[in-house]
């Protein structure tokens, strides 16, 4: 399910992808005719010189006469007819006597009908009477061997005279001698005799006065450029794979990235807490990257590994058929020896993770802890400490390196193991005749194709399952439900906007929190006065005032600004009426004028001016060289605790916005600034709606109305004089901050 | 190999380890020294490891060479079975198969010795680092830390000492097998046929320029890639991590604009990047095969003239193929050591940074401490250009109460670290019971302090430990005494496992302010002479805060305490206030004395209960 929200990035690449598996199709085809092409080169180009076919080219009339003796009536015709004679001293004799120069001073019959069907019939029967007549030819010069012959056979085949002439007036001998032959070659097989006969030919051809090494290298030179060529092909296959799979996974991330920020830019408060920020971050950036290596490696091998090992298979099946349960037996010691390899080290991987984070903690935990270290003289303790983690990651390190070392020269060994075993096999096939040499040197090649093919496919086991988790990642984020909408028919507030906030009987649960945080709170805050909210570490303060800019979503109640509910209007409606400075303050990188601005592009110098002057760092920035242009660092990093929250305050101040919330934000001013910059406050936002959360009594002493907050429920509401008289816990906090008589 | 998360989100992109745009050591030839020196007590293993790498590679090599005689013995066998004259010899055939075999088993265990040997090494070695640098930390003034994140430090801990480990485990007997298999290949090609060396050989400077260029256009792809991801990421933490600041200023659009800008960019470079490099492969593939055809057109040219047999072209074959391997790996070792020598360099510069100047020979000791404490015409600066303790003079009496009082960052924790001698003086002294504290060893010094800072310092472990931490050999019973007085004890008893609750890893299982209350029982259980206390301000709830000061004043009661105060209360009781800003002392006196003289402080105190209409 979650798996088929991200299957759809594929959608606007389908086509692309179709491409390259076509494209991957051809280049497995490309590498897998490769060893055809060498065996070829090795067994006709090397072996047989050349000659591929006991069918001969060009054969002398004498010659193909004496060949006739030895064929049936029926193949003589056979053969005749895709043979034509050509007569010396003729016009047709002249076009072929650059070929065969021969032709000069007798007649040839040259091959003029070369279909590979009839070649193919031809060649076994070819071979027989070819090898024959080289027989019977060596008989009239090794008078030895015809005497010994004779005897044996009880013929009578005389010396001295032309044995052919001989033997077409005596079909008894002549049979005798067509079955000598055959036997002595039956053992060798059909494949044996026609490279046999090659020989043959190959010396007919030199008595055609042709140049036979000229012959084999130009054969060389044909089959070696086709292999040139198809290696080409194959680049080009696997460049274009390459670029294709480059775009598509590049492609995906970007747009799985896109709408995993464009979504998470619409959680509301709620979703974003449900996932942590860092996991949040996690998911946009290392789990984007984390499926893009592994679209990659998709189409680059899973792709490809199934057509490679198939066709791989089927090539080498084709060529030595007898010889399966060897590639079988390879691929099956490779799968059991990956297998047992990652049943072995895959749980230690799991743990030296986990032992990586532990040395990453302590060595933290020392550092954060300098100064306690040294205060009690704990360096000792501290390197014991680091020295366990220490021992326990460097135990399993060892482990996984010992694992991974091993696996190197066991696959060399099984590499090297199937070429002994292909050979020692194979040269048994040779014997056979089922087999020639060129044929043992392609099948290796398979047989590698065919591992590598599985090999590609076990890595997919190792990324497939680490991709899958972090696709899941994504597709919770990209699945969630946004809590917070905008109204179909949005309501507005008025012109005369007042900024009147009341809470009716608001409560407030966190998503799959057991209880409420927040219960039955009702007040309501008036434009040109203070309301201040105060109450212990926990009880619901925040979570209060986040309700009013609808970061949060009130669970039963209503909150309403000028009467009107805030789920009624859109919201960047409502939230342009609130400046909002948040409890934890975030500056973005850039300079202290683009933050600034942030809450209004088209705020003039003269606002951020009195913004800045407002929320007390006007020293602060004039200070700088650079002033409103210094450099902010990523997160504010570059400027305290203190500038960063004064920097938020005029920030929201720039906004001008009617309504103020200020959210724990004098926490880390001195009483002097705090002072000073509550002043300013007053002074210049007077005739707002103003909203402080704070810790501090003294910051509120003064105003309007304070809300006592504790356990999520209001225990107290009033003036500061009021609270001390007639609520417990208010008077509680103010004693524990102030001296009694600084109270009065 | 190993994907080792941990540390911010780095903008690595896929195949980013090989392509990572190349980081150099400044001094490679020396830090590779160090590291040799440092690898020095191995010297004979390492030699070992040498000797099997080159055994292995050498019986690797001899292989091919042998399996073509069987290759050849087949096709003589083949044609003297055409002519009659015998057949295929199964029992020589046989006998060479067995002795190859026997040839790469021995190459596999060879293999095998040395990666066994050499993995102890390297795995050795990188605990080592790790240990030396967590010693290191501890002897390291903390002047060092004013510029080094932990970050930078845990970045040495982890992923540098990784990078050592995984180099010499793997990249170091590379070099040797590379090294070796290419001059033996070599050796083993012109044997065969040095027509057919030299015109395999001729293929290098092809395939050499061919890769110039590919790597050079994906490296320049590939950083800007790396570029692109990081402002992808950047911009991805800093607005999660504001939010609610986005939120709040209906800044998505923006955002989101910026963001796809971003994107986009990153797409462009990244495509490019990844195709770049993936035309690696198919292109070497086409070198390796044009030299492939020529070896064999050339082989059965040669085989004609009877020069060679055909057992030489399948031997040959085979070399060229294991000819480019070893010297890509070659060309990207020098990468490898590259970064090795970047991360060891790193390594080596935190081991050899300057620790802290030894304790005096003769130290001083106090069997009874009086809590005397003066301040002698101190200066001090954290930069020595910039002095911003001028000329500090002031007597602590023993029992006395110091109020440490200035606004937020105006340097108030430094007299604490000058006190605990974290930091030397420039000049002037600080004494204790009348002896220069530099008299003191810094062991013998600290353990008269007790110091219970704002930001309380747990560890991961139970919180039993965690109490016990300032007195090894403190007993339970002490340890539950210490507890009750802190007033820990009440919330410790309400916790899952009571005091053998494990604080986590965030610190995140106990309050901010019980936090502190268990820093405090720390420190009586220490009993130390001299107290050095932060106040608890703003984010502490306030029963807790309430609790915690009961708590301190229990460890006040006489004892000579240095408070950096919050509460006027504090500030109003003390025997004497020091007031700071901008890292310097500018007053000191009692609460009157102070406000008499309408200085800083008045104004400071007045500011606060000035009769204003606050808002």
């Amino acid at each position: 399910m979650e798996k088929v929200r991200i299957i759809r990035y594929s959608k606007p690449y389908l086509i692309m992808i179709f491409i390259s598996i076509g494209l991957l199709y051809g280049q497995a085809n490309f590498d897998l005719t490769l060893p055809d092409y060498l065996s070829k080169i090795v067994n006709v180009g090397i072996q047989q010189g050349g000659v591929e076919n006991a069918v001969p080219k060009a054969i002398r009339e004498i010659e193909m006469n004496r060949t006739l003796i030895f064929l049936t009536p029926e193949n003589q015709t056979d053969v005749l007819n895709v043979y034509t004679l050509v007569h010396n001293a003729t016009a047709e004799a002249d076009r072929y006597v650059k070929k065969y120069p021969a032709l000069l001073n007798q007649s040839v019959y040259i091959l003029t009908n070369s279909e590979s069907a009839k070649i193919a019939h031809l060649n076994p029967i070819m071979a027989r009477a070819l090898l024959t007549v080289s027989f019977v030819e060596l008989l009239m010069v090794n008078d030895t061997l015809r005497i010994l012959i004779n005897m044996q056979l009880g013929l009578s085949l005389p010396g001295g005279t032309d044995l052919f002439e001989y033997l077409k007036t005596h079909p008894i001998s002549t049979l005798v001698i067509i079955a000598v032959v055959d036997s002595k070659f039956s053992a060798l097989g059909e494949t044996m005799i026609i490279q046999a006969a090659t020989q043959v030919v190959r010396a007919e051809y030199k008595a055609l006065g042709m140049n036979v090494n000229q012959l084999q290298i130009n054969y060389l030179l044909y089959f070696g450029g086709l292999m040139i060529l198809l290696t080409l092909l194959s680049m080009a296959c696997t460049i274009s794979v390459g670029y294709l799979a480059a775009k598509i996974a590049t492609g995906m991330a970007r747009d799985m990235r896109r709408d995993i920020f464009k979504k998470v830019e619409k959680f509301s408060s709620t979703e974003f807490d449900s996932f942590s920020t860092a996991s949040l971050i996690t998911r946009s950036t290392n789990d984007i990257t984390q499926v893009q290596m592994a679209i990659m490696m998709i189409i680059r091998m899973v792709f490809y590994a199934p057509i490679l090992g198939i066709g791989g298979i089927i090539h080498a099946l084709n060529l030595a058929p007898t010889m399966w349960w060897i590639i079988a037996m390879a691929v099956g010691i490779l799968l059991s020896l990956i297998l047992v390899v990652f049943y072995i080290a895959l749980p230690k991987f799991k743990s030296i993770q986990k032992l990586v984070d532990r040395i990453n903690l302590v060595a933290r935990e020392s550092l954060t802890g300098i100064m306690v270290v040294r205060a009690f003289n704990k360096q000792q303790f501290e390197e014991t400490r680091f020295d366990k983690a220490n021992i326990d990651l460097t135990k399993i390190s060892l482990f996984i390196n010992r694992v991974m070392v091993i696996m190197m020269p066991l696959m060399m060994m099984m590499m090297n193991g199937l070429a002994i075993v292909i050979i020692w096999v194979g040269s048994h096939e040779i014997a056979n005749a089922n087999l020639q040499v060129g044929d043992i040197i392609a099948f290796m090649q398979y047989a590698i194709q065919v591992t590598t093919a599985f090999l590609m496919l076990s890595i997919m086991f190792i990324i497939l399952p680490r991709a899958s988790v972090s696709i899941n990642r994504i597709a919770e984020v990209l699945k969630t439900d946004i809590l917070i909408q905008d109204p179909e028919n949005p309501k507005h507030f008025d012109e005369s906007f007042r900024g009147k906030i009341e809470f009716r009987n608001v409560s407030f649960r966190y998503t799959g929190a057991p209880e409420d945080v927040l219960h039955d709170i009702s007040f309501t805050a008036h434009s040109g006065q203070v309301t201040a909210f105060i109450g212990p570490t926990g009880s619901g303060k925040s979570t209060l005032v986040n309700l009013i800019p609808r970061l949060y979503e009130v669970t039963a109640g209503a909150i309403l600004i000028d009467n009107i509910d805030v789920r009624e209007v859109n919201q960047q409606e409502l939230r342009d009426k609130i400046g909002y400075v948040p409890q934890k303050n975030a500056l973005f990188s850039g300079t202290i004028a683009s933050n600034l601005l942030f809450a209004d592009e088209n705020a003039s110098e003269d606002d951020l001016k009195s913004a800045i002057k407002i929320a007390q760092v006007t020293e602060f920035v004039t200070a700088k060289p650079e002033g409103m242009a210094t450099e902010i660092a990523q997160g504010g990093m570059n400027v305290s605790g203190g500038q960063k929250q004064r920097l938020s305050i005029a920030r929201a101040l720039v906004k001008k916005a009617p309504i103020n919330i200020l959210d724990d934000s004098f926490s880390n001013l001195d009483f002097k600034t705090d002072v000073a910059l509550r002043k300013a406050l007053r002074t210049s936002i007077s005739a707002n709606t103003m909203l402080i959360v704070t810790q501090r009594v003294s910051t509120i002493k003064n105003v309007d109305q304070i809300i006592v907050v504790n356990e999520g429920k209001i225990v107290g509401k009033g003036t500061h004089t009021e609270l001390m008289e007639n609520c417990a816990i208010y008077k509680d906090i103010a004693i524990s901050q102030l001296n009694l008589e600084e109270l009065l | 190999m190993m994907q080792r998360s941990g540390g911010p989100v780095r903008g690595r992109g896929p195949m980013g380890a090989a392509f990572s745009t190349r980081e150099k050591a400044t001094d490679f030839r020396g830090t590779m020294g160090k590291l040799f020196r440092y690898m020095g007590r191995y010297k004979k293993l390492v030699l070992l490891v040498f000797i099997f790498a080159a055994a292995s590679t050498i019986a690797n090599i001899i292989g091919p060479k042998i399996l073509g005689t069987a290759t050849t013995s087949l096709v003589n066998g083949v044609i003297a079975q055409i002519n009659g004259t015998g057949g295929i010899n199964f029992a020589y055939i046989g006998a060479i198969l067995l002795g190859v075999l026997a040839i790469y088993i021995l190459s596999a265990a060879f293999g095998f010795i040395q990666g066994w040997i050499m993995a102890g090494v390297s795995t050795n070695i990188a605990y080592r680092f790790r240990r030396d640098i967590a010693e290191k930390i501890n002897r390291l003034p903390l002047k060092y830390f004013d510029g080094t994140t932990h970050g930078e430090v845990l970045s040495r801990i982890t992923n540098d000492v990784d990078t050592i480990n995984q180099s010499l485990s793997q990249s170091l007997t590379q070099v040797i097998t590379s090294v070796v298999t290419v001059i033996g290949v070599l050796i083993m090609m012109f044997t065969i046929s040095w027509i057919m060396t030299l015109i395999a050989l001729a293929m290098l400077p092809l395939s050499m320029i061919l890769m110039g260029v590919i790597i050079g256009r994906s490296q320049k792809y590939f950083k800007q890639q790396q570029d692109y991801l990081g402002h992808v990421n950047g911009h991805v933490e800093e607005m999660y991590g504001g939010h609610i600041v986005i939120k709040a200023f209906s800044g998505e659009a923006k955002s989101v604009e910026k963001f796809s800008q971003l994107n986009n960019k990153w797409y462009k470079g990244s495509w490019k990047a990844n195709f770049f490099s993936g035309m690696m492969i198919p292109i070497m593939l086409f070198i390796s095969n044009l030299g492939y055809v020529a070896v064999a057109i050339l082989g059965a040219w040669l085989a004609i003239q009877n020069i060679i047999t055909i057992g030489d072209i399948q031997a040959f074959i085979q070399y060229v193929r294991s000819f480019t391997q070893p010297l890509s790996q070659i060309a990207n070792i020098s990468n490898v050591l590259q970064q090795t020598a970047a991360a060891a360099e790193r390594v080596f510069k935190f081991l050899e940074e300057e620790e802290e100047i030894l304790d005096v020979p003769n130290p001083v000791r106090l069997e009874h401490v009086k809590g005397l404490v003066e301040f002698q015409n101190v200066h001090f600066g954290y930069n020595p250009d910039k002095i911003i303790i001028h000329n500090f003079s002031a007597i602590a009496q023993p029992g006395q109460k110091i109020a440490i009082v200035g606004p937020t960052g105006a340097g108030k924790t430094t007299l604490v670290k000058l006190l605990m001698r974290f930091y030397d003086l420039n000049s002037g002294a600080i004494l204790v019971d009348g002896h220069d504290t530099r008299d003191f060893t810094r062991e013998g010094l600290r353990s008269m302090f007790g110091m219970v800072l704002q930001d309380a310092w747990l560890y991961n472990d139970s919180i039993m430990n965690n109490i016990r931490y300032s007195r090894q050999d403190a007993t339970d019973e002490d340890i539950y005494v210490a507890a009750r007085t802190a007033y820990v004890d009440p919330f410790v008893k309400t916790l899952p496992d009571g005091y053998h609750m494990v604080i986590n890893e965030e610190t995140t299982n106990v309050s901010q302010g019980q936090m502190q209350l268990l820093t405090i029982a720390r420190a009586i259980l220490a009993n130390p002479p001299i107290l050095i206390l932060d106040e608890a301000t703003s984010s502490v709830d306030t029963h807790t805060e309430i609790l915690i000061q009961k708590a301190m004043d229990a460890l006040m009661q006489n004892r000579t305490s240095f408070v950096i105060a919050h509460r006027l209360s504090t500030i109003r009781n003390a025997d004497l206030i020091l007031v700071i800003r901008d890292g310097d002392i500018v007053e000191q006196g009692t609460h009157n004395e102070l406000l008499a003289r309408g200085g800083y402080y008045a104004e400071l105190y007045n500011s606060q209960f000035e009769k204003l209409n606050s808002i």
